[in-house]
């Protein structure tokens, strides 16, 4: 077990770095600068900048320097917004979308696995027709698109919530609901077919013909091994709607991470660009270790590679 | 085995939990968020996060607009844009107009209370100027003798010529005769610091609204999660002037949610309209298309060919319906324009520059084909490609389409290609002159001529049209010795001239900014080259 988690760990700094450099070297590859703007500004101003920042210095002395910097955990200043660190950024913004993304993530696997399981027990009836014509919509309308809506008829028609901004638990509920009507909608078709499948199963039928309860039979039998494609898909899903959406947090106007993700790249914010896939990648790597550590609490069958028992 | 593992589970479960939301507390209203019944509130949609609230650091009209609520200069300007003493009582110049000498109120203080002296301004302007703190607008203040050389690194901070003579005497010593110098001082870079605090935290004093200190209008008192909350400051020496009570800035950036927060009442003022909604929006009265004071405009890199003929840059340039693009694809109330300097100057009898100076071209089809033809294209036949190299958005695209039209309909040019690219790409195409014809934009920096002419200086680094004028290039020179105004003006006039006539640069509207404000909004005021100053904004009811 320990050394499982600690190759694992060493394969995820492995991983951690080659991002870092990919990223490091694609983003100055991009023609144009973090300090370039209409207003073409002195060329000795320019290098008072370019001195301050560093990146006078050769591509690969800064890219050293910010290895040594991301190892002390200093993710570097910003170039744009100039005052602020990345460490600041992230730590300022991160708990916004968190927030956010943990609401839509309940509201995604209780409606998803829920929808899943109903549509999956009366398959080619009603209930299943009613579920999967409501994922079929969840999958092709886009988050702006149900946000906007939500905006129009929550907020303007029938003023219930306020339309945008951040601050209140009411706040929270429709850039939550637009954010997880994706993955609801994915989330209920991934359990319905895994359900189906296992609902075919002998130790179903076996399960059945020895009288035991319908629900304890749904619950622990079926539900239970039909579970594992929502845990693996729950990960890399918990990831990235942890840190925010440009689009939703747009929308909504929550000062949020996921805008960052996007501007910096305009901006040409290399420090918030690289701090970001950092934090991105550290996150996901995290979340799939614990998707993989959860697969052997659900299905005793499956063995961490290198745990000895 | 198991136990460890969901044990494991759940420790790492619960760190991730606790890590995020520990910091922050849903719903934990701050007491001051909530206004007191009968208060005058007014909220304003500055439309972004500021980048930095750091006087010196700063470029962009959103920080203005905050700063000009929290800070105030020796001047201030009014609604014509034009400067009124402020923080200064009085101001001597002298005699060869290089010496201005501002005395300061009596009984100048912080907001915290703390004496305001003109060694707070000295101390400010020689902080935007050090070469550490790499300003972008440092060159702001280069008209002050000794500015440039400091900020370079090759010149001494004791030579940078301002001093206070006395607690309430400031004075400075300019390169130049300026007469836009107290239009330059109401700008944010010549604010004064309150040293103490910036002193404490030099990095990060503008990050907080605890530490942030100002001397203007209003006090912010808080700056969270997307909103800043500014109360009057009540050491302002003008207090009685302002009105609100309490005054909100929010930072939505998308143009339809800002709509719907306006609609549904919990924005009074936005700070722009998306653009297809401003027909419908006319309709409501509430619609206000403020002047700006800037021109966009097409550049020609002249180098390239066809565009090195003049006589094809200026066919291209009549064959545009500017009437028709403002009224059927901006629709922003934007106005055609047939020069490059924007109306809004006045000069030194008070009449308008752009007046004086009048249109250079108009709406000619006929002579464009004709100029066309002269240089070897009639019909547009043999005409070779051309691209129209724009950022990415899909007005400038709408724009360049219309142009595109224009040019097939009333030239017979068929072969015009669009091109657009990512903002840092093309701000790089632009100054490697890698395009042929690629739309800019421009706003003033201050109030005058100069601001929109100097630009076009031979090698000059917004020059991305490469056009050189040996007689244009002196008479920019010459111009910054007259200290006499009409001739001064006079010397504008034909600096903007020689522009014309070789014309570069293909001027399509001047810029305007169409906000919403709701009609119970008064008082408030909006100079062309600044933010809006809600000073003594009030709510009539």
């Amino acid at each position: 077990m320990l050394s499982y988690l600690i190759r694992r760990l060493l394969s995820a700094l492995f991983a951690i770095w080659v991002v870092i450099t990919v990223t490091f070297f694609f983003m100055h590859a991009i023609p144009g600068g973090p300090f370039e703007t209409e207003k073409a500004i002195p060329p000795a101003i320019k290098a008072n900048i370019e001195a301050r920042y560093k990146l006078d210095q050769p591509l690969h002395i800064q890219y050293i320097d910010y290895l040594g910097n991301v190892v002390r955990g200093d993710l570097g200043p910003s170039f744009k917004y100039r005052g602020q660190t990345v460490n600041g950024i992230i730590s300022e913004r991160f708990p916004i979308s968190m927030q956010l993304g943990l609401t839509a993530f309940a509201i995604a696997i209780i409606l998803g696995v829920g929808a899943g399981i109903v549509a999956a027990l009366y398959q080619g009836r009603i209930p299943d027709y009613i579920t999967m014509f409501f994922s079929t919509i969840g999958i092709s309308v886009p988050s702006f698109i149900l946000g906007t809506l939500l905006m129009y008829y929550l907020a303007f028609k029938w003023g219930l919530l306020p339309a945008a901004m951040w601050g209140t638990p009411k706040h929270v509920l429709m850039p939550a609901i637009a954010l997880a009507g994706l993955p609801t909608a994915f989330i209920a078709r991934l359990m319905r077919s895994s359900m189906l499948d296992v609902l075919n199963q002998d130790y179903m039928k076996t399960a059945v013909s020895k009288g035991l309860a319908r629900w304890r039979i749904i619950w622990l039998h079926a539900v239970k091994n039909a579970i594992i494609p929502v845990v693996t898909y729950s990960g890399p899903l918990l990831a990235t709607i942890l840190t925010g959406s440009f689009i939703v947090e747009n929308i909504f106007a929550i000062p949020g991470l996921g805008k960052h993700f996007v501007t910096s790249i305009y901006n040409r914010d290399y420090t918030v660009i690289l701090g970001l896939t950092i934090f991105y990648s550290i996150i996901l790597i995290a979340l799939n270790m614990l998707v993989d550590l959860a697969y052997t609490l659900i299905d005793p069958r499956i063995k961490l590679m290198g745990s000895k028992e | 085995m198991k136990k460890y593992l969901i044990l494991v589970a759940v420790l790492l479960c619960a760190a991730i939990l606790i890590t995020g939301c520990g910091t922050e507390e849903i719903g934990g209203e701050d007491v001051t968020d909530v206004p007191v019944e009968g208060e005058m509130v007014l909220t304003y949609n500055v439309g972004t996060e500021p980048e930095t609230m750091d006087v010196h650091l700063s470029t962009g009209l959103p920080e203005a607009t905050i700063m000009l609520q929290i800070y105030e200069g020796l001047a201030r300007l009014n609604e014509d844009s034009l400067p009124d003493l402020a923080l200064a009582e009085s101001v001597d110049v002298s005699d060869d107009d290089l010496v201005y000498t501002f005395t300061l109120r009596d009984g100048l203080v912080w907001s915290n209370g703390d004496p305001l002296t003109a060694e707070d301004f000295v101390f400010s302007w020689k902080r935007a100027l050090s070469p550490e703190l790499a300003a972008d607008y440092a060159y702001m203040l280069y008209y002050i003798k000794g500015a440039e050389a400091y900020n370079v690194g090759e010149g001494s901070v004791d030579d940078v010529m301002v001093e206070a003579l006395d607690e309430k005497t400031l004075q400075v010593t300019l390169e130049a005769p300026t007469p836009f110098f107290l239009s330059l001082v109401a700008f944010k870079t010549y604010y004064p610091l309150h040293r103490p605090t910036v002193e404490a935290d030099p990095e990060g004093w503008h990050l907080s609204a605890d530490t942030i200190i100002g001397n203007g209008p209003f006090e912010m008192i808080s700056w969270d999660q997307g909103k800043m909350e500014f109360i009057p400051n009540e050491n302002y020496y003008d207090r009685d002037a302002v009105v609100l009570d309490r005054l909100y800035f929010t930072m939505i950036e998308n143009e339809s949610t800002e709509l719907t927060m306006f609609e549904t009442g919990d924005v009074d003022v936005t700070h722009t309209v998306p653009g297809p909604e401003i027909p419908r929006l006319e309709e409501t009265g509430e619609l206000h298309i403020f002047p700006e004071f800037g021109t966009y405009y097409f550049i020609f890199q002249i180098e390239k060919s066809p565009v090195d003929d003049v006589r094809v840059r200026k066919a291209l340039t009549y064959a545009i319906d500017r009437e028709a693009l403002v009224a059927n694809v901006t629709q922003g109330g934007q106005l055609p324009a047939y020069a490059f300097v924007p109306s809004g100057i006045p000069e030194h009898d008070g009449s308008d520059f752009r007046a004086n100076g009048g249109d250079y071209f108009s709406y000619d089809p006929d002579l464009a084909k004709q100029l066309l033809a002269e240089a070897g294209y009639p019909d547009g036949e043999g005409f070779p490609s051309v691209e129209i190299l724009y950022n990415t958005s899909e007005m400038h695209k709408l724009i360049a389409e219309a142009i595109q039209e224009m040019w097939k309909q009333n030239l017979g040019i068929e072969n015009v290609t669009l091109t657009n690219q990512e903002w840092g790409v093309y701000l790089n195409t632009r100054d490697e002159g890698d395009f042929t014809i690629a739309r800019a934009g421009w706003i003033g920096d201050y109030l005058d001529p100069y601001t929109f002419l100097d630009m076009w200086v031979t090698g000059g680094g917004n020059n991305n049209s490469r056009w050189s004028s040996a007689e244009y290039d002196q008479l920019l020179l010459d111009v910054r010795m007259v200290d006499d105004e009409v001739q001064r003006m006079e010397m504008m006039h034909r600096l903007e001239d020689i522009l014309m006539e070789d014309m570069p640069i293909l001027p399509i509207y001047y810029y305007t900014l169409p906000m919403m404000v709701k009609d119970y909004v008064k008082g408030y005021t909006k100079a062309a080259v600044s933010g809006i100053d809600f000073k003594s904004a009030y709510i009539a009811e």
